[in-house]
């Protein structure tokens, strides 16, 4: 048992369990999944589904922490790819065709990658504090995103377009697949090769890293790349449920949502050491408590006060400091602390 | 001897002189300002009118105030994101409590209290269990924007008298130019911000965390009450900011000030306060905010551009001078 409490994803399992628990008391029909038109149906897969951009972002911005970055700026990334997209299919002569949309998507990604080059450049090569680095992206992302759609919703028409966040492939949502896709893909590159370990060795100390004869800047520009890839097909995929983008709108707040999954998973925002899993389970995590808040009749707006309570509640138990005192019970003079640069 | 009489040591310190490099960001900041109305006032007419200027302060009051704050968080070495959250409660919670019939100055108090408690707890939180002001902030954020959906999710609007006389009135100046109260309040404010940091010992406190807290710590300075300080004072600011805000739109929104922290955060970039903190002054967040509403000024003069374009063009600048100062401190160290 105690081994048990002790594993890093024991709490935000348990806290994902008790939440789901809480849901399936109060709607009884809460975990059934059915099949409807040949397509899994329920609340579990809604949640799924809901959660997928969250969970790609978050995977993204997993990796960036681990290196002790920070990327704000996936939810402008996510806005700039859908406009792109959008505006490209509304804008040909044939809307629905396949070669169309391959081009689209790809134009998409394209940018985001470009994206990721230049947040990359800035902190990697540049030496910018990653914060603000990817705030500059942030601030005038959305502006290039409504300089794109110019300022306008654009909608499109394309079932193909469509398929990306709402369709069902072999009864499951493709959203899903996917987002599990590149956690896979994601999972196997940093865990079964040492990208993982030389991701989070730069983390902890780039210039030892450097000197130890790894290429520090290249895993650090690479990191961010993947990140704006992430938020790119994020941005597809909320681009794609609503058939439109909307360049003020989409992806708003999101990289909030994506830190806070990575945090909840149990990767420190100092770096050195990181969880694909766990952002798996917080970005669930925070897609469930999203589903649960109007469930239980709380209105849903309110599910900022709950996501801020979660947070403080994370950050308490993962400091050292909280821990110490609530063991000991006993007020404790505050050590000098060195500065972490990544305030 | 020659025309050079100068003793060839002062000849050597007038060869060597230069600004010192703590104001050059600042003098940067200036010019730049300079630059810009006088490349407006050359193309657009009537942008020069003082009065343009003077609006410049009527429609930036509160980001003044909030950049204020935002300067004391940013010198101490840590950051604020719940500003613009805690600026949209601070419109909430003065328009409900105006609606249900609170005197005026009741409603002040009360919003002025809740965000300086929001603040200094954030600043415990931060202090004394070592979170980071990025994660402990954010908590603030989503908090401030949970509660004003919780007091209601639709606008309030405000009609009380007292409110309203200020937020319409009028200070005349010589030349039948005019402000309003809100300039007034926010010069004061600022005023009053700029003697505490740079005049007081808290102020000194102030940079010296900033520039290396650990070393603060073992010259026993109070760290401590600094760093919970700063916060306090930017939720206080940010508060105070949030009524300037109701008074400017006669309203309280949940969605008011989305966004806000940026600018607060690059106005004081702007200004020339060097984000790792130590370094800064408090009169480069009023170049900066000031640099911010001419751009607007001068996007809204030139019909052609799109409101967007003021987005692109903050992030430009913030850019270029954050590189501007990672230049300045590489050549440093």
């Amino acid at each position: 048992m105690r081994d048990l409490v002790r594993r890093p994803l024991f709490w935000p399992t348990l806290a994902l369990v008790l939440l789901l628990a809480l849901n399936t008391a109060v709607t009884p029909s809460f975990l059934s999944v059915r099949i409807q038109d040949g397509h899994l149906y329920g609340s579990l897969i809604d949640i799924l589904r809901n959660g997928a951009p969250v969970l790609l972002v978050a995977l993204g911005m997993t990796l960036v922490i681990a290196t002790r970055g920070i990327d704000l700026s996936v939810g402008a990334v996510a806005a700039i790819s859908g406009a792109v997209a959008c505006v490209y299919i509304a804008g040909s002569s044939q809307q629905a065709a396949t070669s169309t949309l391959l081009t689209a998507v790809a134009m998409a990604v394209g940018v985001c990658v470009l994206l990721g080059l230049w947040n990359g450049l800035l902190v990697s090569v540049i030496g910018i504090q990653p914060i603000i680095a990817t705030l500059v992206l942030m601030t005038a992302g959305r502006g290039l995103a409504m300089l794109i759609t110019d300022g306008q919703i654009t909608t499109v028409v394309s079932p193909g377009f469509k398929v990306i966040g709402a369709g069902f492939v072999a009864t499951l949502p493709v959203a899903i697949l996917i987002a599990l896709a590149v956690f896979a893909l994601t999972a196997v590159l940093a865990r079964r090769t040492a990208l993982g370990l030389l991701i989070e060795s730069v983390g902890i100390n780039p210039e030892a890293s450097r000197l130890a004869g790894i290429h520090a800047r290249t895993i650090t520009w690479t990191v961010y790349v993947f990140s704006a890839f992430c938020a790119g097909v994020a941005g597809l995929m909320i681009a794609s449920n609503t058939s439109a983008a909307d360049a003020n709108n989409a992806g708003l707040w999101i990289e909030l949502d994506a830190i806070l999954a990575v945090v909840i998973g149990g990767t420190s925002l100092a770096g050195g050491k990181f969880s694909l899993t766990g952002t798996l389970i917080g970005a669930m995590f925070i897609q469930t408590l999203a589903t649960t808040i109007p469930t239980i009749g709380i209105p849903a707006e309110a599910n900022y006060l709950f996501k801020a309570v979660v947070v403080i509640v994370v950050c308490l138990l993962q400091s050292p400091k909280a821990r110490a005192a609530l063991r000991s019970r006993r007020p404790r003079r505050a050590t000098p602390t060195v500065r972490t640069e990544t305030a | 001897m020659s025309a050079s009489a100068l003793s060839p040591a002062v000849a050597a310190r007038i060869r060597r002189y230069s600004p010192p490099r703590r104001y050059l960001p600042v003098a940067a900041a200036i010019a730049l300002l300079i630059g810009i109305f006088g490349a407006g006032s050359l193309r657009y007419q009537g942008f020069a009118d003082p009065q343009v200027i003077l609006n410049l302060f009527v429609d930036n009051a509160f980001l003044l105030v909030l950049g204020l704050g935002m300067t004391f968080v940013i010198l101490a070495g840590g950051i604020d994101l719940s500003v613009g959250s805690v600026v949209a409660l601070s419109t909430m919670i003065a328009a409900s409590t105006l609606e249900s019939g609170w005197p005026v100055a009741a409603t002040v108090v009360a919003v002025l209290v809740s965000g300086t408690l929001l603040g200094t707890l954030m600043g415990l939180v931060i202090h004394y269990f070592d979170v980071q002001p990025f994660i402990a902030t954010l908590a603030g954020m989503f908090l401030a924007r949970g509660l004003c959906y919780l007091i209601s999710v639709e606008s309030i609007p405000i009609r009380d008298p007292g409110l309203t006389r200020f937020a319409q009135g009028t200070v005349p100046l010589p030349g039948g130019y005019h402000v309003t109260p809100s300039v007034v309040v926010a010069l004061v404010v600022f005023a009053i911000g700029a003697w505490v940091l740079h005049l007081t010992r808290f102020g000194r406190t102030v940079y010296a965390v900033g520039g290396s807290e650990s070393s603060a710590h073992l010259m026993g300075l109070r760290v401590a009450l600094v760093k919970v300080g700063v916060y306090t004072i930017s939720g206080l600011c940010s508060a105070l900011a949030g009524l300037l805000f109701a008074a400017y739109t006669l309203s309280g929104y949940s969605l008011h000030a989305v966004g806000m922290e940026l600018d607060a955060i690059a106005a004081v970039v702007i200004g020339g306060t060097l984000l790792t903190g130590g370094r800064g002054l408090v009169l480069g967040t009023m170049v900066g905010v000031l640099l911010l509403g001419t751009i607007q000024t001068f996007i809204s003069f030139d019909g052609t551009l799109s409101s967007w374009w003021t987005k692109i063009s903050i992030g430009a600048l913030l850019l270029i001078f954050v590189v501007v100062q990672r230049l300045l401190t590489r050549r440093q160290t």
